[in-house]
């Protein structure tokens, strides 16, 4: 059954490599916008206490809606293809960056900022050069957890014709074809225990080395 | 050189600091004290505007804080909080160097300042320089949060309760260690505490405060000899005499007569506590005053003591 997969791959490299390659960028991207979205409004929401915590609410109810729900929430608003599966899994990835970005920063010791406010440190520098890096390691943990989500989210794009891996999966289970399933399934279970790993590893590379 | 006038601030309508006027000189180390929630910690943090006064005035140097750019300001306000602070994500030299790089100095000058106070403070540059403050224990972390508040030469420091979080025994020895350091460096401070007797070791003046109101604002001997009321009385303490003979020096009531043959020996620079004690297990009423070599000074009586505790205003 896998050497069926495997020939399938061999016959059609072209297909397999554009879905690889549409699966992949679908995902960094989607990441890339969660990132640009989330951080920034992590860093404003964690600034008040009563924000800060309606965010984190927000985004754990968010958490809780089925990646499959979102797609197909998505789907009626802004059609099928590439760009609706990439907005619904943006929105996939946004809740674990906005609460660890605002967990990130709310952890940070208050002694440690009254520190550097009372050695004439702008809130700016205080930010850049103080919360930032304590709050590096947890930014990451949830954008490693975004990541993975995202790499495994992007299999239901096919659903709404938004291309990807997804695609040989939901034909495999059409066409009762296993090995077609496979074709799918394998490279994004790779994909995603590499994107783990990779993150894994920035999490650790960035972590300030008096921590940890 | 720091002169308050007026100074009230209200949380909730409440004043915690009530019209509090304070005048004190250069060089001179002022501690705060009182119960908590007297308003001895929005004193000081209202000094170099972590907390804005709603009424009154704060000069220090001829300048007037509250017209002050509140971060321009803090460079120049050395700061040492009982937490310490710390940043973890930096080398111990990398947080010496805090102001100094806020300041824009230049690499070097920072690198050379980095070793000389850590030096100062006792802590071997090339040991500690490059660690980072979880490899420290509480007192050289403090020892590092004072080189670090000393780090731009400010004259003026603040320190809220910097040995409160510090085990007794490496308490007393810091406090005479920084006594030291920071009358050497002649810094004008304002300490806060809760602690009676860290007052007295350490006050050149003690305002005694309640309610955020400052109650009794003298030298340590006359607050000891003369409380302002029965509050006062009760927050030194019923061993308010004994206080009192621990800073008295030995040398200041040292008799030339020459002591009996027997006399137990006490040194010039210990106090007349210390003598006390000597002579009340020794069971006598006259010690040897001895000079650091060993010989002998002068004599010291209990009459004398006793005559030490009688107020001189």
């Amino acid at each position: 059954m896998l050497a069926d997969a495997w020939h399938y791959i061999a016959t059609h490299p072209q297909q397999f490599a554009t879905a690889l390659g549409v699966h992949i960028a679908m995902s960094a991207s989607a990441l890339a916008l969660a990132a640009a979205i989330a951080i920034p409004m992590g860093l404003v929401a964690a600034r008040r206490a009563g924000v800060a915590l309606a965010a984190i609410n927000a985004a754990n109810i968010g958490r809780t809606l089925p990646s499959l729900a979102v797609l197909a929430l998505a789907m009626p608003i802004l059609g099928t293809g590439f760009a609706p599966s990439l907005v619904a899994l943006t929105l996939i990835a946004l809740p674990p960056i906005l609460t660890n970005t605002i967990a990130g920063l709310i952890g940070v010791e208050p002694d440690i900022v009254d520190a550097a406010r009372g050695m004439g440190m702008t809130a700016r520098q205080i930010l850049r050069r103080v919360e930032l890096p304590l709050a590096t390691p947890v930014i990451f943990a949830g954008l490693r957890t975004a990541a993975v989500q995202v790499v495994s989210g992007a299999v239901l794009a096919a659903f709404i014709g938004g291309g990807g891996l997804g695609d040989f999966i939901t034909a495999g289970i059409a066409m009762m074809a296993t090995p077609l399933l496979l074709v799918g399934a394998i490279p994004v279970t790779l994909l995603s225990l590499g994107t783990d790993f990779l993150f894994g590893t920035l999490e650790r590379r960035l972590t300030p080395r008096g921590l940890a | 050189m720091i002169s308050i006038r007026g100074l009230t601030k209200r949380f909730d309508g409440a004043a915690a600091v009530d019209a509090l006027s304070l005048e004190i000189g250069a060089g001179e180390i002022c501690v705060l004290i009182g119960p908590s929630g007297c308003g001895k910690t929005t004193t000081m943090r209202m000094i170099n505007r972590m907390i804005d006064a709603d009424a009154g005035s704060i000069v220090v140097g001829g300048r007037d804080v509250t017209r002050s750019d509140p971060v321009e300001l803090r460079r120049s306000i050395g700061y040492v909080i009982q937490q310490v602070g710390l940043f973890p994500h930096l080398t111990i030299a990398e947080n010496v160097a805090t102001v100094p790089q806020l300041l824009r100095w230049d690499a070097p000058r920072v690198a050379r300042r980095v070793d000389e106070l850590l030096a100062l403070v006792h802590m071997a540059p090339d040991v500690y320089r490059d660690r980072y403050p979880r490899e420290l224990s509480g007192g050289q972390k403090q020892r590092v949060g004072v080189a670090r508040a000393l780090a731009a030469d400010p004259p003026v420091m603040l320190m809220d309760e910097p040995f409160g979080a510090i085990d007794p025994i490496t308490r007393a020895s810091l406090q005479d260690e920084f006594l030291r350091i920071l009358r050497e460096l002649d810094k004008t401070i304002v300490f806060v505490t809760h602690d009676i007797d860290e007052a007295i070791r350490m006050g050149t003046r003690i305002a005694i405060m309640r309610a955020g109101k400052l109650v009794q604002y003298d030298t340590p001997q006359a607050i000891l000899a003369h409380p302002a009321d029965p509050f006062v009385e009760a927050f030194v303490g019923g061993d308010r005499a004994l206080k009192r003979l621990s800073l008295l020096p030995v040398d200041a009531f040292r008799a030339n007569a020459p002591p009996p043959a027997n006399a137990p020996r006490i040194a010039r620079t210990a106090n007349l506590r210390d003598a006390l004690s000597l002579m009340l297990s020794a069971e006598t009423d006259c010690a040897a005053v001895v000079a650091a070599d060993g010989t002998v000074a002068g004599s010291l009586t209990l009459a004398t003591i006793r005559e030490a505790l009688v107020v001189r205003a």
